[in-house]
């Protein structure tokens, strides 16, 4: 795990400096192969589990976590998409985005337990929007949330079950998450706070 | 894009665009429980209709409340000259009840762009006059990608009443933007004139040309226009330009048949054609309300691309 | 009272001065100011005879709520004309001497410009049976063109008829040439936009059909025909042929169909809808052509106020036509080279001279010579104005320049000696008093 600097110009006792990495490549695999245990652990095994990333970077993390569920309890744990863009409740706000595909397990969702994955959890509109959707497309067992970076600022009543790192931050920064399949690399970096 | 008005005005790019939200939609809500979205609540899309039309009405309903918008069905009198309250009256009134999004369909060519001065909200052009029906274009785009896997490097023949068909207009700028040959066929009555700068090639025989033609659009005659001579008979139009089993053969085998409906069978369409499995004209229908979704989406909740 | 106007331009007799005396020039040339008389600085100014509209639709009696003779005289005055021939499609329409003569009364009324009603050709403007010319033409109106403009005389043997009868009194017959049946529907021009637009076509042969037709008759039966506002370039053609030939025709065009072509019904705003519609680039030039050639003897505005609500509306649901008589003279001169470049004298002969001669008004048309009607206007060739439709003397607002900088600007208007505008603001003419000179801008000062 990285040591958050201290005397950073912008950021308090706690916070990272601006445009700072807080995660590396090889945190994040470390994180990532944290993440695959609690779920193992925490579900005794995974059975009739299914893990849906939420669009964009929560489909990589959910692929990954995939792959190292099965390299760690030797069997496959089905992942799928889970496109929210029409649940959105910013809609009138954001730019346009463009409508994901919503891919699931050939098996469905039906009665399983859904863990949804996303790459950072803020003020948890994204979750809600999931919800939301997953509730439209059938009636799984048990939701979980799975994150990779909890930047707080929540904005309802909402946690996740697996966090890879909490990292303190202002409202106005930005937390980018980079991964190999979109971004060429993998990291976390912390921006934004300069221009304040 | 703030309104749909034509798809002249469309770039390459934002056609593709509504084309790919179009997959995106039908998939997002077919063989679902629950066929309805929550994306638009709380908006309002007002049917300003000043023609029958129950189909394209429908289609705009069905459309909007899939996506949960609340829907107002304004029909305003079928004749544009009666006397009546003035189109721009009719705007304000729609303004001040805050609509979203208006869907008109209006007689006059050019009234939905007229409608955009006098209201905030996103206007939708569901046909006007003879000039333009952009989601009927676009929703013969998607069927014909659907159906022949691609726009690109097709042949479409566009046959009829070129002259008084908003549906051709819309369909001539959309599907040569998207890479299409397009082929207008018709006696030169129903042709308009100074038309050579149209992205178009222009045929007065139909049998010549079926048999390079991927999809072949008739376009619904009005028995009127035989009173302004725009041709002598209704027998003698089927025999010079309706589309019936003999001709269907003379197409290629994976060549289809699309009517924006609704038809005169016998006319330009004989029966057994609008039933065979080469016709798209039902499937039209299902993916018309499908592109309404997409343009609705775009329209309602930023208007940016 | 005299009032001397000093150093304009005289259009071909050099910068010169004009005194004028009780409603008439009295001397020209290098003038000095008698005592008493009021000065008018004119240098820099261009002189012309006062502007003859022989097409104006003044809306009185009926469309009061369009224009009155008032108002549509004060948009005249505030254009630079002096003489405004109203056509006869006024509610009830003018096709008895009781109506023209209501509405030459109300002109004298009104004292911004003469007004010279037109009668119509046919009871009602219906083309079926011929209205009283003759009484018309008795009448204290003393009407000697005749017109059912807004409608073509499209029956020919009823042309043919018209054409024969005002012969008897010199008259002549002004024809509003459209093929009814050619364009039953039409909204604008037939072409490339048409078909795109998808709005209905009024094709260039309605016109172009009619115009042959009638040059024919108005030969065959040896009388004077008019075209009122030709707008195609076969028009101008085949009138050229029958001008070449002896056949007495004249022809006029009116400004937008000297300047706008129909790509501006791309906006489907009707403030462009008019009738004839506007046409192609190629139309614009040769009719620019006809006028600089004098195969088009005149400008003439077709002014045609319309109220707002029959403009805010959908295209086909609007009446046609726009607003001409404040903007004619700036559009001509852009249409003839521009301010630097055009012919003043054929600006003058274009929009004063011919149309005067055509519709018999003997007073106006005439240069500054002695004896002559003091009827001219003073403009600035190198003051350019910006069209602000809310500024206009018309009671209405569709121009179709709204926001356009147009050349030259209207300074002054003189009907019979009395200003009816200085300084390009309109002056107050009824009752006409005698009135001190330096309270108005452009006047230079009072001699005594």
């Amino acid at each position: 795990m990285t040591t958050p600097a201290r005397g950073a110009p912008s950021g308090g006792p706690d916070r990272p400096p601006p445009g700072k990495q807080i995660l590396s490549a090889d945190d994040i695999g470390r994180v990532l192969d944290r993440i695959a245990h609690q779920i193992l652990e925490k579900t005794k095994g995974a059975p009739d589990t299914v893990l849906l990333g939420i669009p964009t970077r929560g489909v990589a993390l959910a692929g990954r976590l995939a792959d190292r569920i099965r390299r760690f309890a030797g069997h496959d744990v089905p992942a799928g998409t889970l496109d929210i863009t029409l649940y959105r409740d910013d809609l009138r706000r954001q730019a346009l985005r463009p409508l994901g595909p919503t891919d699931l397990p050939p098996g469905g969702i039906d009665d399983h337990r859904v863990i949804l994955v996303d790459d950072v959890l803020f003020s948890g509109r994204t979750v809600r929007a999931a919800l939301n959707a997953l509730y439209d497309l059938g009636r799984p067992a048990s939701v979980q949330l799975a994150i990779l970076v909890d930047r707080g600022h929540r904005e309802l009543p909402i946690r996740a079950d697996y966090v890879g790192k909490n990292i303190p931050t202002a409202r106005y920064e930005n937390v980018q998450v980079r991964l190999t399949e979109y971004d060429g690399t993998d990291g976390v970096v912390l921006t934004g706070g300069e221009a304040q | 894009m703030k309104h749909l008005l034509t798809t002249e005005q469309l770039s390459r790019s934002e056609a593709e665009l509504i084309l790919d939200l179009t997959g995106r939609m039908a998939s997002a809500v077919s063989g679902r429980e629950i066929r309805k979205l929550p994306t638009l609540r709380g908006r309002t899309v007002v049917n300003l209709f000043y023609e029958d039309s129950t189909r394209t009405r429908t289609s705009f309903e069905t459309a909007a409340k899939r996506l949960s918008a609340d829907v107002v069905n304004f029909a305003a009198k079928a004749s544009s000259v009666s006397k009546g309250e003035s189109l721009k009256d009719t705007a304000l009134t729609l303004q001040s009840m805050g609509a979203d999004g208006v869907v008109i369909r209006h007689p006059a060519s050019g009234a939905p762009q007229r409608l955009t001065e006098w209201v905030d909200g996103a206007v939708l052009n569901a046909g006007d006059g003879t000039h333009a029906h952009p989601t009927q274009a676009l929703l013969d785009a998607y069927t014909m990608r659907e159906r022949l896997g691609g726009i690109d490097g097709r042949t479409v023949a566009v046959v009829g009443d070129i002259l008084h068909s908003r549906v051709a207009r819309s369909n001539i700028w959309l599907l040569s933007k998207l890479g299409a040959r397009v082929r207008l066929v018709g006696p030169p009555t129903l042709l308009p004139r100074a038309i050579e700068d149209w992205p178009v090639e222009i045929s007065y025989d139909l049998d010549a040309s079926l048999r390079d033609t991927d999809a072949i659009m008739l376009l619904r005659v009005q028995h009127e226009r035989m009173h302004d001579a725009f041709f002598p008979t209704a027998n003698e139009y089927a025999r010079l330009y309706g589309l019936d089993e003999r001709r269907l053969g003379l197409m290629p085998d994976h060549a289809i048949v699309m009517h924006p409906g609704p038809m005169n069978r016998g006319m330009e369409i004989a029966a057994a054609v609008a039933d065979s499995p080469r016709a798209t004209i039902t499937e039209q229908v299902a993916n018309g309300v499908w592109v309404r979704m997409a343009v609705l989406y775009l329209l309602l909740t930023n208007g940016e691309l | 009272m005299s009032t001397l106007i000093k150093g304009a331009d005289l259009v071909g007799r050099g910068r010169g001065d004009v005194l004028v005396r009780d409603g008439r020039v009295v001397e020209t040339g290098t003038v000095s100011a008698p005592a008493g008389a009021s000065v008018v600085d004119a240098d820099g100014l261009v002189l012309l005879p006062g502007l003859v509209d022989l097409h104006a639709h003044l809306r009185e009696p009926g469309r009061e709520d369009a224009e009155t003779v008032l108002t549509g005289t004060r948009a005249a005055a505030k254009g630079g004309y002096t003489a405004v021939c109203a056509m006869a499609n006024s509610y009830p329409v003018a096709d008895t001497a009781g109506v023209v003569e209501q509405v030459a009364a109300l002109g004298r009324a009104a004292a911004h410009a003469d007004v010279q009603p037109l009668g119509a050709v046919s009871v009602g403007l219906a083309g079926e049976r011929l209205a009283e010319i003759g009484a018309m033409a008795d009448s204290a109106a003393r009407v000697r063109m005749f017109s059912d403009d807004g409608h073509c005389v499209s029956d020919p043997r009823l042309m043919r008829r018209a054409l024969e009868y005002v012969k008897t009194f010199g008259g002549l017959i002004a024809q509003h040439a459209e093929e009814p049946r050619l364009t039953e529907g039409a909204q604008m021009n037939e072409g490339a936009v048409s078909a795109e637009l998808g709005l209905p076509g009024w094709p260039s042969v309605a016109e172009e059909a009619i115009v042959a037709r009638d040059v024919l008759l108005a030969e065959y039966v040896g009388a004077r025909i008019h075209f009122c506002h030709v707008s195609t370039a076969r028009s101008v053609e085949i009138i050229g042929e029958a001008k070449a030939r002896g056949v007495r025709v004249t022809a006029e065009v009116c400004p937008h169909h000297l300047l706008l072509t129909d790509e501006r019904a791309r906006t489907y705003d009707p403030v462009f809808k008019v009738n004839p519609p506007l046409r192609t680039a190629d139309d614009v030039a040769a009719l620019r052509g006809a006028l600089a050639e004098g195969v088009v003897d005149a400008v003439a505005t077709d002014h045609a106020p319309h109220p707002p609500q029959d403009k805010d509306c959908e295209w086909p649901a609007a009446r046609p036509g726009m607003l001409g008589l404040e903007t004619a003279l700036s559009i001509t001169v852009a249409a003839l080279g521009g301010p630097d470049a055009c012919d003043w004298d054929m600006v003058a002969e274009r929009t004063s001279r011919a149309p005067a001669r055509i519709a018999g008004l003997d007073a106006h048309g005439r240069d500054p010579e002695p004896g002559a009607e003091a009827n001219f206007t003073l403009v600035d060739p190198a003051r350019t104005w910006t069209v602000a439709p809310s500024e206009l003397a018309s009671r209405s607002r569709n121009t179709p320049y709204a926001g356009l900088e147009l050349p030259v600007t209207v300074q002054a208007t003189f009907l019979r000696g009395r200003a009816t505008v200085l300084d390009g603001e309109l002056a107050p003419v009824a009752p006409p008093a005698p009135r001190t000179r330096a309270d108005a801008g452009l006047v230079a000062e009072e001699i005594e």
